[in-house]
């Protein structure tokens, strides 16, 4: 523990480490750009100023709020459904090898498939609606978070299990009252990864079939020439993605700390 | 009492050969006694502990508690293991309180039982801790209350303190001892230190490996209060002495046959 009076100079300087020089340095490399498509005279189609990103895409920040909103949706359940479908699942992967015998192998099938292929398959088999998207989110972030919940499930040591056992724990119980516990550290390294994904996924799903979103902003902006526009959905695609990561850090500060101390997840 | 008449168990190992872990284990443990488990590693000690907790069944041979055959674990059973492995994510007193959880036994005055254990071993004021705010021996203290917390009648040890300094596990015998004293119950202790094993016990069991058997039962005629200024008492050493010749006797042949 440190002392008292020592507490808040510290904050103080992690604040600088974490926020503040981060911040530099995406300034400098912004000042950087702006500088040197002026000075080589580099044309907007190729590369637009951070300025002209700024104006052209604040000129029409309506319908950019609405685009950033549909992809939020689509993120967001894909996320939670990857989220809903992961735990179950990691859970029968872990219980018998007879199982995982059984699922493992599909499982993988799924990540061989290329999503951008399957996408338009799928519109054809769900419709052109918001069902294909959501479900390309899903198979693109399901996988490591499957994968992460199943190892920390399986990273129980033996000696926690035979502590249950000796007092009778139902399989019911040793699942809640030790594994999952247990694999919290791991399920959220596996959280963190499976939501930059989901942004990736629903980008995707919206490069194939959508009238809406940041992915179909990209699209229909480069075909008209709006190349500032695109940045500017590019630029609020990867804040989003930095959002919702640190979203997930904090969740997991607050509910878990002992999991967000734990070292598992070194990096966050 | 505890009863385990010619007790043998093998293992198969995940490349199909076998192991026999325990052959022909004989070993009446009266109530309340303090026996201590010692021999190299690999004799089985680890393995004739779960067969009494009723981890693992027997291959052949009868193990039984107060006359009932042991074929599942039991209440009156508590277990402490090399390593605390407590709940990372639990506070002290939760992890003391778990297997009351687990066996759906808690009480009203459950949680001042919890505060009263931990008090007795000296981590009063830490109920509300995390276990990584302890150091090592202060976590294998709060196990230990776990191991005690609903009473059980037969404590089983596993190298408890193996994981300790040398002065903390001095202290944590003394400590056993006084719980002991204060609460009476069988003990099963399973240790390397030959020391910790005589200063403990009522009776020091040898084993020796391949296949695990029981080489001799010392009794160590100390009298209680037992402490460590007994070490230089001379039925201390000749008990120490004959458990030393005993072990390392026998696998300095075996390096000499080997070489
Ligand atoms: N679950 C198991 N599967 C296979 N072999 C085992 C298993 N448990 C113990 N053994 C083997 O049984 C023997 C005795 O082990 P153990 O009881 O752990 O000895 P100790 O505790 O005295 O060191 C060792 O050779 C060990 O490899
Ligand atoms: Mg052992």
């Amino acid at each position: 523990m440190p002392p008292e009076a020592a507490a808040p100079a510290r904050r103080l300087s992690r604040l600088g480490q974490e926020v503040l020089l981060p911040t530099a340095v995406i300034v400098g490399l912004g000042l950087v750009w702006e500088a040197s498509v002026h000075l080589f005279d580099i044309p907007v189609y190729l590369l637009p100023a951070p300025s002209v990103i700024w104006t052209d895409s604040v000129a029409i920040a309506g319908t950019i709020w609405g685009h950033t909103l549909a992809t939020l949706y689509t993120v967001l359940v894909g996320f939670v459904v990857s989220i809903v479908i992961s735990l179950p699942l990691a859970v029968a992967l872990t219980s018998s090898r007879a199982v995982a015998n059984a699922i493992y192998p599909i499982l993988v099938l799924t990540q061989s498939i290329p999503k951008v292929a399957l996408a338009p398959i799928l519109v054809v088999l769900l419709g052109a609606n918001e069902l294909p998207r959501i479900v390309v989110t899903f198979l693109v972030a399901f996988f490591p978070l499957v994968i992460a919940i199943a190892t920390g499930l399986m990273a129980v040591p033996s000696e926690l299990i035979e502590l249950g056992r000796s007092y009778k724990a139902s399989v019911w119980q040793e699942l809640h009252r030790i594994r999952l516990p247990y694999a919290i550290p791991f399920i959220f390294s596996g959280l963190k990864v499976a939501v930059a994904l989901s942004v990736v996924g629903a980008v995707v799903g919206e490069f194939v079939n959508a009238d809406q979103g940041l992915g179909y902003l990209i699209v229909s902006a480069t075909a008209f020439f709006q190349v500032p526009v695109a940045f500017g959905a590019l630029i609020i695609l990867s804040v989003m993605g930095i959002v919702l990561f640190q979203a997930v850090v904090v969740i997991e500060r607050v509910l878990f700390p002992w999991s967000a101390e734990s070292g598992q997840n070194t990096i966050a | 009492m505890i009863e385990i008449g010619d007790v043998s168990k093998t293992f198969t190992t995940r490349d199909g050969s076998t192991v026999t872990a325990l052959s022909g284990i004989d070993l009446e443990i009266p109530d309340n006694q303090f026996i201590s488990l010692v021999g190299p590693s690999g004799c089985g000690k680890s393995t004739l502990l779960r067969l009494v907790a009723g981890l693992v069944p027997a291959d052949a041979g009868r193990i039984a508690i107060d006359g009932t055959a042991v074929r599942e674990p039991r209440r009156e059973v508590g277990i402490v293991f090399q390593n605390a492995t407590l709940l990372p994510w639990a506070s002290i007193v939760e992890n003391v309180l778990f297997p009351l959880k687990i066996m759906h036994a808690m009480r009203p005055d459950s949680r001042d039982r919890a505060h009263d254990l931990l008090r007795l071993v000296g981590l009063g004021g830490f109920e509300d801790r995390e276990p990584r705010e302890l150091s090592g021996g202060m976590q294998q203290r709060a196990a230990i209350c776990r191991a005690l917390i609903h009473d059980p009648a037969i404590l089983l040890m596993d190298e408890p303190f193996g994981a300790l300094d040398a002065l903390t596990r001095e202290e944590m015998s003394l400590e056993l001892l006084r719980i002991w004293t204060e609460q009476p119950k069988t003990i099963l202790f399973v240790t390397h230190a030959i020391t910790e094993a005589v200063l403990l016990s009522d009776r020091v069991v040898v084993m020796s490996p391949r296949p695990g058997r029981i080489d001799e039962i010392i009794d160590v005629p100390l009298p209680r209060p037992r402490s460590f200024d007994m070490e230089g008492l001379h039925e201390f050493q000749d008990c120490a002495q004959r458990i030393r010749s005993l072990i390392f006797g026998r696998s300095g042949r075996r390096l000499a046959g080997a070489a």
